[in-house]
């Protein structure tokens, strides 16, 4: 088994990616699929809530990669900034808009969800407004990629910004909670004995965050190709200029 | 060092330096408030320790993008990179000084403003010393904010997008204080807070401004 660090070597990861990448996608949609389907159409509605419930399969895996995306930018920025390796970074910045995209996924869904349930689209619930944060960091952090010219420099100052980042965003996670109580409710799913969710519930709720999770690798694996390939065209029109 | 924070007090006091626009702007948002919202003294009573967390937080933005972009112009800061005092301590230095003609002066004028927005007489003490505790981790999150945008053309707009989200904890504690002042409860917890969000931004952002400098200057 080969070191993980080899994929540094952007050959070697763009070898690599080239069949990880259909692969994750075509599984993703697969699960995706079959788990919306299942959802949507084999599980019976819930007694209280109807079918609104099932926006759930979007919502709850939507979530997951909102928060987990902000993670793996954590992990790959300070591989970036102990190792210095280019793959890490362009793959960091790859995630940002995915992230961020999941984010207002979670949000839109939830505002979808909360009409009818609460009775309000948004409340200022620390789960809600932790969102928004979160939402609000992803984008200074596009913002600060898109604003500097000099990519390495940009790689840098943008992984610094994501180690604090991370900091303030846990901080204000807390704070949140100490701001007001929650309308959300707390986790259906759960690890504990006794979880409170039937299979036919969890069952495309499960299939749909694998999924989900794959759909990210593939993403964020296209993302990373496509700037190793921006930055492999930069180089070579720079080398043909000085040619001229 | 010494000499550093009063270099850059004299240039903040000296005409063109922008002390006092902090303030102005303070009032002016004051003012503004109840003319938007309406006279109801109980309504702005409500309102009022977190129209004087937020005005305060707006009022620290306005002099960021200068903190570090004046010197990166005239190459002082080059000058400051590389002499014997650690880049970490300049920042520092630089983040007290904003925090003395920006953060400091606003604390002494909130009960002012308190009076014209009609807040509860149990809240000024817990304003100030609020505003005094809280206002140095706004100094310091934007040192760091103007540390990373420091080497763009337009990074105003760009800072105050990076530094809000991360103002966000110390607004929350630094108005629920006040809060809680106004209605008579114990804002001993949230003080305790913001005094830890200061206490911990003041230890470890001066490392990571320091390195977003260096990163800039290289």
């Amino acid at each position: 088994m080969a070191s993980l660090w080899e994929y540094a070597n952007p050959v070697k990861f763009m070898r690599l990616s080239n069949w990880l990448m259909p692969v994750s996608a075509v599984l993703a949609a697969a699960l995706i699929a079959v788990g919306l389907y299942w959802g949507f159409f084999l599980t019976p509605d819930d007694y209280r809530q109807g079918a609104t419930i099932k926006i759930i399969f979007l919502h709850v895996p939507a979530a997951l990669m909102a928060i987990n995306a902000w993670a793996m930018m954590l992990v790959t920025s300070l591989i970036w900034l102990i190792r210095r390796h280019h793959v890490s970074a362009l793959a960091a910045k790859a995630a940002g808009p995915i992230g961020a995209t999941m984010t207002l996924i979670a949000l839109i869904t939830g505002a979808i969800w909360g009409q009818p349930m609460w009775g309000t689209w948004w409340a200022w619930d620390p789960r809600l407004t932790s969102f928004l944060i979160l939402f609000l960091f992803y984008v200074g952090y596009i913002a600060l990629w898109s604003a500097i010219e000099d990519p390495d420099t940009a790689a840098d100052l943008t992984a610094v910004l994501c180690l604090v980042g991370s900091v303030f965003a846990v901080l204000s996670r807390y704070a949140a909670l100490f701001w007001n109580q929650g309308l959300h409710q707390g986790a259906s799913l759960s690890v504990a004995p006794g979880t409170r969710m039937d299979w036919s519930y969890k069952g495309p709720l499960y299939l749909c965050m694998i999924g989900f999770v794959l759909l990210f690798v593939a993403l964020v694996l296209a993302g990373t190709r496509t700037e190793i390939r921006a930055r492999r065209s930069r180089a070579l029109m720079t080398r043909e200029r000085a040619r001229a | 060092m010494i000499a550093l924070l009063i270099r850059d007090l004299r240039l903040a006091f000296r005409a063109g330096g922008g002390f006092g626009l902090g303030l102005g702007f303070f009032l002016i948002l004051a003012v503004l408030v109840p003319l938007g919202v309406g006279p109801d003294p109980v309504t702005l009573g409500i309102i009022a320790p977190g129209i004087l967390w937020v005005g305060a937080l707006l009022a620290c933005l306005l002099s960021l993008d200068r903190l570090f972009a004046l010197d990166h112009e005239d190459g002082s800061l080059d000058l400051l990179a590389t002499s014997p005092i650690p880049l970490e301590g300049v920042v520092a230095v630089k983040a007290l000084a904003h925090w003395g003609t920006t953060g400091l002066p606003l604390a002494l004028a909130a009960p002012v403003l308190g009076i014209l927005l009609n807040l509860p007489g149990a809240a000024y003490a817990t304003l100030m010393l609020s505003l005094i505790l809280g206002t140095p981790a706004l100094s310091m999150i934007g040192a760091f904010g103007a540390a990373l945008t420091v080497g763009l053309k337009r990074g105003g707009l760009l800072l105050s997008l990076l530094v809000l989200p991360m103002y966000m904890p110390t607004l929350v504690f630094g108005a629920q204080a006040v809060t809680r002042a106004a209605q008579g409860l114990d804002p001993t917890t949230p003080l305790v807070l913001l005094a830890g969000i200061t206490a911990g931004s003041t230890a470890l952002l001066p490392f990571a401004a320091a390195f977003a400098l260096r990163i800039n200057l290289r």
